[in-house]
């Protein structure tokens, strides 16, 4: 126990240990924000081929096409992520010029993460209520209207809260790709913790992605709420702080995607 | 003018082909409110949705000033659908956007400059009566609010007919009708072209000129308001106009006719006369005034006494009587 500790203050304390979680928590963050924000803009584009392209979509699309998409996305998701990721890494190679390092990691990372990004894109724009998409037809709407002016817009609070579970689970994903040679937080924890047994180090580590994942959930929560308009109080109708409270708990529920819970 | 000929829609199923909709024909005149009433089911829903083509009929033409909308492309399509606005039972609205910018919705797609666009969508906020709701969200509106903001969003467009698909009926009676004085409102200031689909009988009463009966996918009856409601000539619209007539049978009487006073004579003591000049007691087993449009309408259904000459007397003294019409109802006999 007291090795244990002793472990913990060195890597608190010590200026080299301190550097080196610097730069674990920098290569964690700048890894994991390209990650996400390429694998949701990927996700984004196929979940919103998933909704509008099937048979009763606003825009459907050859039937063989979206079982091709579907199959492709089921097979990505169904690989366990290290696998997936070390066969990506040679993939990637010639891309990269390097299978090692933070860099390398991000590629095979947003491939991963995509097709998960796409089923959370998929839920929330199905929520979407059909009556407001007859509605915009009814207007005189184009596809891509609907899609852009309608779909988009009403399940944006859904979105970010399918967003941010994408930033956690690419954090965690990153994390593991210290195992084969990715950098950050996830490597000195495998590092130390896993390799030496400085299980003091890793704890800290760890500690550190813990607290890394409460921040981004509770802003991302924060945000996704704040832009609801389904629960507003600004500038309207008052309501009761119960009412409200309840309102927003009954719709975080809503919002947030299963694999979040 | 809006003209469905030899409309049919079949949705195919998986125990065979489901008939929605069977040869309908309909003519909707210029500045009508035209009223489409029927049992859930009876396909009044389908039935508007061919109109803007929203549900694209199996066979049949629909026109609209003598344009038939199933030939023409998707584009021109969108265009025309454009001037025929729809509301809706679940109002449909945009939930993160603003009042005003629901409004704005229609032109902004038709391609209306921001500016000017807000400034007509203020114009509409003031008709439908909600000048002070522009930055809510319609989240923070009841019902009734929120179906006057579907209302200025479908006028927007400047359309030439308005389609409302049940629009009141998640509404209360009150609100109901204060939505559909708006609407009635619309129909004289405006000029546009108004489609209620309804099972309420009221809502009928209340605001349409025309009405078509549907039945089953089948467009049974169809004339102005007081023809229909005065003399409805088929089961299905009986079943409609007077619903409470199917109580009937739990009488035991010989016969049972139906009295209909076509204006004004309802308040006369028709029955107290009947008795008293020729001495027949009928049986008044139901009975129903409406006021349609300002004149007065009712029916009164009597049960006949079993003696034949009684009963022949009292109906040769009701066929007698001015503004009043008796017809057997030989279907509630047994």
């Amino acid at each position: 126990m007291d090795k244990f500790l002793n472990q913990m203050m060195a890597a608190l304390t010590e200026p080299a240990m301190q550097q080196e979680m610097l730069n674990g928590i920098w290569e964690t963050l700048y890894s994991t924000a390209a990650a996400t924000v390429l694998a949701c803009l990927l996700g984004l584009i196929l979940g919103v081929i998933l909704v509008a392209g099937e048979k009763e979509g606003v825009r459907p699309l050859p039937g063989p096409l979206m079982k091709f998409i579907n199959i492709v996305i089921n097979i990505l998701r169904s690989v366990p992520f290290l696998i997936l990721m070390m066969m990506l890494l040679p993939v990637f190679k010639p891309l990269i010029g390097t299978s090692i390092g933070t860099p390398a990691a991000i590629l095979p990372l947003v491939v991963a993460a995509a097709p998960f990004v796409a089923r959370l894109v998929e839920t929330s724009l199905r929520e979407v209520d059909k009556g407001v998409i007859e509605a915009a037809q009814s207007m005189g709407c184009t596809p891509f209207q609907i899609i852009w002016k309608v779909i988009l817009p009403e399940s944006k609070p859904g979105l970010v809260a399918g967003f941010v579970t994408a930033l956690i689970t690419i954090l965690g994903y990153g994390s593991m790709a210290g195992f084969i040679g990715g950098g950050g937080l996830g490597k000195i924890a495998i590092n130390y913790g896993y390799n030496k047994y400085n299980y003091g180090v890793m704890f800290v580590a760890v500690v550190l992605i813990v607290i890394l994942v409460q921040v981004f959930q509770t802003i991302g929560t924060k945000i996704a709420v704040s832009l609801d308009h389904r629960i507003t109080d600004k500038g309207g109708k008052r309501r009761s702080k119960k009412e409200t409270l309840g309102k927003i708990k009954e719709n975080k529920n809503k919002s947030i995607p299963n694999g979040m819970r | 003018m809006i003209e469905l000929k030899h409309l049919s829609k079949v949705f195919p199923t998986a125990d065979g082909d489901f008939e929605a909709l069977s040869d309908i024909n309909l003519t909707i005149g210029d500045g009508d409110i035209f009223g489409i009433v029927g049992m859930s089911g009876a396909g009044k829903s389908t039935l508007v949705r061919c109109i803007n083509l929203l549900e694209r009929p199996t066979q049949g033409e629909v026109l609209i000033d003598g344009e038939n909308l199933m030939d023409l492309s998707p584009a021109r399509l969108r265009q025309t659908r454009r001037s025929i606005s729809m509301i809706f039972q679940q109002f449909n609205l945009l939930m993160q956007r603003t009042c005003l910018k629901n409004i704005c919705f229609p032109m902004e797609i038709a391609g209306v400059p921001a500016a000017e666009a807000k400034k007509r969508a203020l114009e509409y906020l003031d008709i439908v009566g909600l000048p002070d709701k522009a930055n809510a969200y319609p989240a923070q509106l009841s019902g009734g609010q929120k179906q006057r903001i579907a209302i200025a969003r479908a006028l927007a467009s400047n359309p030439k007919v308005l389609l409302c698909d049940e629009a009141t009926s998640a509404l209360d009676p009150t609100t109901t009708r204060s939505i559909l004085k708006l609407i009635q409102d619309i129909n004289r200031r405006l000029g546009i072209t108004v489609v209620v689909i309804t099972h309420e009988m009221a809502v009928v009463e209340e605001i349409c000129t025309h009405v078509a009966i549907l039945d089953h996918g089948h467009m049974v009856e169809t004339g102005t308001v007081e023809e229909v409601f005065s003399n409805p000539k088929t089961e299905a619209g009986r079943r409609l106009v007077f619903p409470e007539g199917a109580r009937i049978d739990q009488f035991p009487v010989a016969s049972v006719v139906r009295v209909v006073f076509n204006g004004g004579s309802s308040y006369e003591p028709l029955i107290a006369s009947l008795a008293i000049d020729c001495g027949v007691k009928v049986n008044i087993l139901g009975a129903d005034t409406r006021n349609v449009n300002g004149k007065a309408f009712g029916s009164m259904l009597l049960g006949l006494p079993e003696d034949k000459s009684e009963a022949a007397k009292a109906m040769n003294y009701l066929r007698a009587q001015q503004d009043v019409s008796v017809e057997e109802v030989p279907d509630y006999h047994g």
